[in-house]
Order: structure tokens, then C-alpha cells, then sequence
């Protein structure tokens, strides 16, 4: 790096150094969705509820980061890994927590579970299981905005898993073509559950993708929220302003397994303790303590999501099933 | 009333709805330019412009799927396929997502979308150009299937499908685009779920949908010739399944054949019989008898191709079969 990088470089981080407020934002939701998840864990293991349950342990400054960068009309609509995307559009841990315990309380009344989190009112647009289907959806909601001139933004996350499929394809070659609104973020976290990346595509560098489409494209790390802000602010800027959408792969690494039925045999210990040393959440304290907030508002935070959590598990627990009687009206509009 | 032909009443039925909501708008392969593969969309490109015509490439997978997210967030497409054999690489977006949102987000989301095109076979196209796909589609619930016979059906429904709050799978019969009937002037709807009986009759009940209507009318003639009134219902829509007017039919006549264009194996016929044979055990003379496709592949073959699409002097000789006639 030369000296004048190296200056730019120390006034960018300045820059971003004096908003205190949103970093202590970041601070919260990415602890919200750690503690969140770890609870859910917990329950699961105690067959609370059963299903899959995919975590998303060792990602959080990704959803965090590229959320902070939406306006409230904005569409978001991701994987079956979604419970960070869900928290961080707006959706409450009750509304989330209480959804994978299968009750009527969940945002999708139960009826969705881990995969399936939506909220119309918070433009959550869904999590869905089947890898890449919900690619072209993107498109779709972006065409709509085009369509309305809403001025709307579509995020759409997805993993390095969904790259190999025709969805994926034929979603982003669409979005090209018809210069839509939308930003496709390929969460590389290396692995499509037990098969490493060099083992599923031809190309280490998924971001590659977007050149066949004309598309933009972007490519960085994942573990410094603001970093992530800065950049997807960047694909949001270009899909709100001009109508382009751009490929974003941010590289990441799940520190928990595909799902809780994995037993990680395919990556050593050291790898993931490697990893770990990269964690978003200790990243974004970090920052915090680098923008000079008080230790004792840092733990104020902390003590605030613990309560949280705590409170949307018992809602959870707490709360009714829906009726078998009222299934048959979710089937079809009348 | 006026004369159209079937591809007409399509195209007047999508121009309407169009003209009175600008949600709605058409999508698909050589829809705009190339004025529609089948000519149904002929002249809406001119009418309406680019932004509501839109030519997609071959992508079904991805355009499908555009249609699907742009309803969920308002829009009212209508999503033509070049024919419902290109369906299956689009499959995960009909079965998975459009069939399946509405009630996997609790019901926040719901998708008034069609899905449209034509269906059955034709004329050599071989075997993956000659599929009759509705058991497929009226399996999954989440989905309906409408299927029109004639042009004054086809534009009642259509209409009433585009208006309808649920992903509707919409088959033309390919061969019956030219097909020339009476419509209604004026503005008309005919509701989903609701079957008509295409001809009165006292002895025998053909039940067909979209072009074995044809086959089973000229059945009718055929038995009417020699002194028998076979009662010809049309469900028009397969699912919802209007299940009280083909009981109410069979019940008077006491016996029922159900010709179906589309495979044996779960076919839709097969779901009819077991309503039927279910509602109506006391009323039958004899058991209720399907005539279908043949169970394969379809063969290129001009000879063996009509030799595994039911025709009228099957049909004719199962129904006397079933009146004890032969």
C-alpha cells in the first residue's frame, strides 16, 4: 500500500469512525440475531421444535451491513438461511422466534418455519428451500418496481450454493437484459453445505458470473459491517439511481454446520477456529470502542438484547398454535 | 352474438381485462413482435406497447418466476407459454413457489397471476410436443386448471382468470385455435368451477374438457343415430372440480364415460371416476369407464399418433359397451 493509499485508507476509516449511533444499530442487530440464533439452537436441542434449522452463526455484518443500506419500501428476499435478513428488514425476535416454534404468533403463522419467514408489512419477501428458486422472484419484484417506477430496490441474498443452479441463471441473465433494479448478493461462505467451493465451480471467483451478463459486479469480505454497508450502498445506489442491477459476492464462513444434522466432517477444527478470529460480532464491538462509546453502553446494549431474547423465547413458548380447521383458507384466496 | 375464432376470443379477452387494469400485463416468448407463436396475442403489442407486451427469451424457468414475484408485489401477469411442454423447466417455479407462497407466508402473500397456453397434442409433433399436462398441474393444490372447449368459454374464463387472486394454469387445446363459435357481444364472464352441459341427455354421460368436448359431442351424434341421447358435461374447469353438475348428470343417466386425452395413470379421469363411483354407487348400471390417451410416449407416426388419442369410434363403442349394447 503507498503512503497516499494508506492516507486515503486512514480517512476512510475516520470518516466512518464519528456515527456512533448506527454503529451501536449494527452492534445490536448483528448481537440480536447471534443471541437469537444461539437460543434457537438451544430450543432445538431440547425438540422444541423440529425441521431443519439452518444458522447463520459467523455471517451477521453481511445481512446487518447490506440491510443498513434500505429504505423501509425496499424488498428483501433470501434463502432458507434467512433469520438475519428477516431481523435485520425490521421483523422482531417474537415474530421470528415464535415462527420456529410453529405458532400461530410466527410471521407466517407457522406455517413456514425456519425456511419460510415472511412479513408483507416489512417487505420481507420470504425465505425459500429450494436452492436458487427464488432467484427469478427477484427479478420479479424488481420488473414490478420498473414496471411501477416505484423507485423500489430488490435485495436478493443467496449462496455460493445457488451459483451452479439454472435459476440463478436465468434470473440474473433477466435482470441484465431488462436493467432491473435489484442487487444479487452471493453470501460465499465456501461451502454448499458439505462441498467446498473449488468442488461445486469451475471458478474460485463467483463475482466472475456478472461479466457473461454485462453485469456490474463487486467482490470483498464480509466481516466488517460498515465495509459492507459501503459497498452494497454502492449496487443500491446504481439499481435505485440507474436502473442496473449489479452481482455482489461477499466472502464469509458460517461458523456452525449447513444445519444442526452436520457433523463438519469436511472442514478441520483449526479452519473454523481460524475463522472465528474474524468475527463480525467482536469486529463490531471493536468498532464500537474505536468510536468511543462508554464500556458501560456497550454492555447496556448487550444487557438489552439478552432481555430481548429472553422475552420473544417466552412469547414463543407461550404463545397458541393455529387451529387445523383455519388451514384450508391459506390454500387459496377466496 | 358474433362469430370468433378460439385464438380471437383469447386475444379479446386479454385486451379487455388489459384496457380496465394496468396491472396486468403480458408476458412469454414471441408474444410481442412475432405477434404470439399461435397468434393469440396478436396486435396487443401495438396496442398496448413494450412495457405491457414483453418478449422474454427462452428462459421459462426465469420468466415464470419474474411473473410469480412481480404478483406477490402487486402486479397481475399474465405469463404465456409457448406450449405447456415447456412447462416442466419451469416446474420448480409452478410447484414450488407459485403454488406454495400463499400459504407458506401465512397468507400475507397472495398471486393473481395466469399461466397460459396451449396444450395436448397436435398434429406429428412427437412425444414431448403432444402432452397433455393437466393431471399434473390439478395434483398440486395451490394451483387451479382451466381448460375452455369452444371461444365463447375461452374468453369467459379467461377473463374470469385473470381477475381471479390465485395462480391459475390456464390450457388451451392447440388444435383448437381456429376453431370458429359464437360469443356473447357484450361484456361477459364465465366463473371457475362451474361445468356446463354441452348437450342434454337422458341415457349415457360423456363427461371431456377442452378438445375432447369435440370428440365427445361427436359421440353423441353418432349414438344419437342410433336411437341413444348421450348427455355430453363439460367441467371447463378441473380444478376446482364442479362435482355436484357431473353427479347430478350421472344420476339421471346411470351411466358415465369419461374421455380423456391425457395418460390413464392417475389421470384426471381416473379422480372423476372415484367421485362419481363414490357419489352415485347406487344410481350406476354399470361401472363408470374411461377412454384415454394411449399409456406412452407419443409416437411421431401420423397412424399410431391417432391411434392413441381417443377418437369417435372408441368412444362410440365403450359407450355402448357401458349401455350393454355390444
Amino acid at each position: 500500500m503507498s503512503a497516499t493509499e494508506r492516507e486515503a485508507a486512514e480517512l476512510h476509516e475516520k470518516s466512518r469512525l464519528p456515527e456512533k449511533a448506527e454503529l451501536a444499530k449494527y452492534y445490536h442487530q448483528m448481537l440480536a440475531i447471534r443471541r437469537m440464533e444461539e437460543a434457537l439452537a438451544k430450543a432445538y436441542a431440547l425438540r422444541k421444535f423440529g425441521g431443519f434449522l439452518h444458522l447463520y452463526i459467523g455471517q451477521e455484518a453481511v445481512a446487518v451491513g447490506a440491510l443498513a443500506t434500505l429504505k423501509p419500501e425496499d424488498y428483501v428476499i433470501a434463502t432458507y438461511r434467512e433469520h438475519a435478513h428477516a431481523y435485520a428488514k425490521g421483523m422482531t425476535a417474537k415474530s421470528i422466534i415464535a415462527e420456529l416454534f410453529g405458532k400461530a404468533t410466527g410471521c407466517s403463522q407457522g406455517l413456514g418455519g425456519s425456511m419460510h419467514l415472511f412479513d408483507a408489512s416489512k417487505n420481507f419477501l420470504g425465505g425459500y428451500g429450494i436452492v436458487g428458486g427464488h432467484i427469478p422472484l427477484a427479478a420479479g419484484t424488481a420488473f414490478a418496481s420498473k414496471y411501477r417506477g416505484d423507485g423500489r430496490v430488490t435485495l436478493c441474498f443467496f449462496g455460493d450454493g445457488s451459483v451452479p443452479q439454472g435459476a440463478f441463471h436465468e434470473g440474473v441473465a433477466l435482470a441484465a437484459l431488462w436493467r432491473l433494479p435489484v442487487v444479487f448478493i452471493c453470501e460465499n461462505n465456501l461451502y454448499s453445505m458439505g462441498t467446498p467451493l473449488y468442488r461445486s465451480l469451475s471458478v474460485s471467483d463467483v463475482s466472475q458470473k456478472a461479466l457473461a451478463y454485462g453485469m456490474a459486479r463487486d467482490r470483498f469480505d464480509g466481516e466488517d459491517v460498515v465495509r459492507v454497508r459501503d459497498r452494497v450502498a454502492e449496487a443500491v445506489r446504481r439499481a435505485r439511481n440507474e436502473s442496473l442491477p449489479t452481482l455482489i459476492e461477499i466472502r464469509t464462513y458460517r461458523f456452525r454446520g449447513h444445519s444442526m444434522s452436520d457433523a463438519g466432517l469436511y472442514r478441520t477444527k483449526e479452519e473454523v477456529e481460524e475463522s472465528k478470529k474474524r468475527d463480525p460480532i467482536t469486529f463490531g464491538r471493536e468498532l464500537l470502542v474505536r468510536a468511543k462509546m462508554d464500556e458501560k453502553d456497550i454492555v447496556a446494549i448487550e444487557d438489552q438484547v439478552t432481555a430481548e431474547i429472553e422475552e420473544a423465547v417466552k412469547f414463543a413458548d407461550e404463545s397458541p398454535e393455529l387451529a387445523y380447521e383455519r388451514l384450508a383458507e391459506f390454500t387459496y384466496k377466496e | 352474438m358474433r362469430t370468433v375464432a378460439f385464438r380471437e376470443a383469447l386475444n379479446e379477452a386479454i385486451a379487455e381485462e388489459m384496457e380496465k387494469d394496468d396491472r396486468i400485463f403480458l408476458m412469454g416468448e414471441e408474444v410481442g413482435h412475432y405477434d404470439g407463436a399461435y397468434k393469440v396475442s396478436k396486435g396487443l403489442l401495438k396496442r398496448f406497447g413494450e412495457k405491457r407486451v414483453i418478449d422474454t427469451p427462452i428462459a421459462e424457468g426465469g420468466f415464470v418466476g419474474v411473473g410469480i414475484g412481480a404478483a406477490m408485489v402487486g402486479l397481475r401477469p399474465i405469463i404465456e407459454l409457448m406450449t405447456w411442454n415447456f412447462s416442466f423447466v419451469a416446474a420448480d417455479q409452478l410447484i414450488n413457489n407459485a403454488a406454495k407462497i400463499r400459504q407458506m407466508s401465512g397468507g400475507q402473500f397472495t398471486l393473481p397471476i395466469v399461466f397460459r397456453g396451449p396444450g395436448g397434442s397436435a398434429h406429428m409433433l412427437a412425444a414431448q410436443h403432444s402432452q397433455s399436462t393437466e393431471a399434473l398441474w390439478a395434483h398440486i393444490p395451490g394451483l387451479k386448471v382451466v381448460m375452455p372447449a369452444n371461444p365463447k368459454d375461452a374468453k369467459g374464463l379467461l377473463k374470469s382468470a385473470i381477475r381471479d387472486n390465485n395462480p391459475i394454469v390456464f390450457i388451451e387445446g392447440e388444435v383448437l385455435y381456429a376453431d370458429q363459435g359464437e360469443i356473447p357481444d357484450g361484456e361477459y364472464t364465465i366463473p371457475l368451477g362451474v361445468a356446463e352441459v354441452k348437450r342434454p341427455g337422458t341415457d349415457i354421460t360423456l363427461i371431456g374438457w377442452s378438445k375432447m368436448v369435440k370428440i365427445a359431442l361427436a359421440t353423441a351424434d353418432a349414438l344419437a343415430a342410433e336411437g341413444i341421447e348421450a348427455e355430453v358435461v363439460d367441467p371447463r374447469t378441473i380444478r376446482p372440480l364442479d362435482e355436484e353438475l357431473l353427479v347430478e348428470s350421472v344420476k339421471k343417466t346411470k351411466r358415465c364415460l369419461i374421455i380423456e386425452e391425457g395418460w390413464p395413470f392417475n389421470g384426471v379421469g381416473a379422480e372423476i371416476a372415484y367421485r362419481i363411483g363414490r357419489r352415485c354407487f347406487d344410481d350406476l348400471d354399470a361401472p363408470v369407464e374411461r377412454l384415454t390417451g394411449a399409456d406412452m410416449p407419443m409416437p411421431y407416426n401420423h397412424h399410431l399418433e391417432q391411434q392413441c388419442i381417443p377418437d369417435v369410434p372408441r368412444a362410440v363403442a365403450a359407450a355402448k359397451k357401458l349401455l350393454y349394447l355390444e
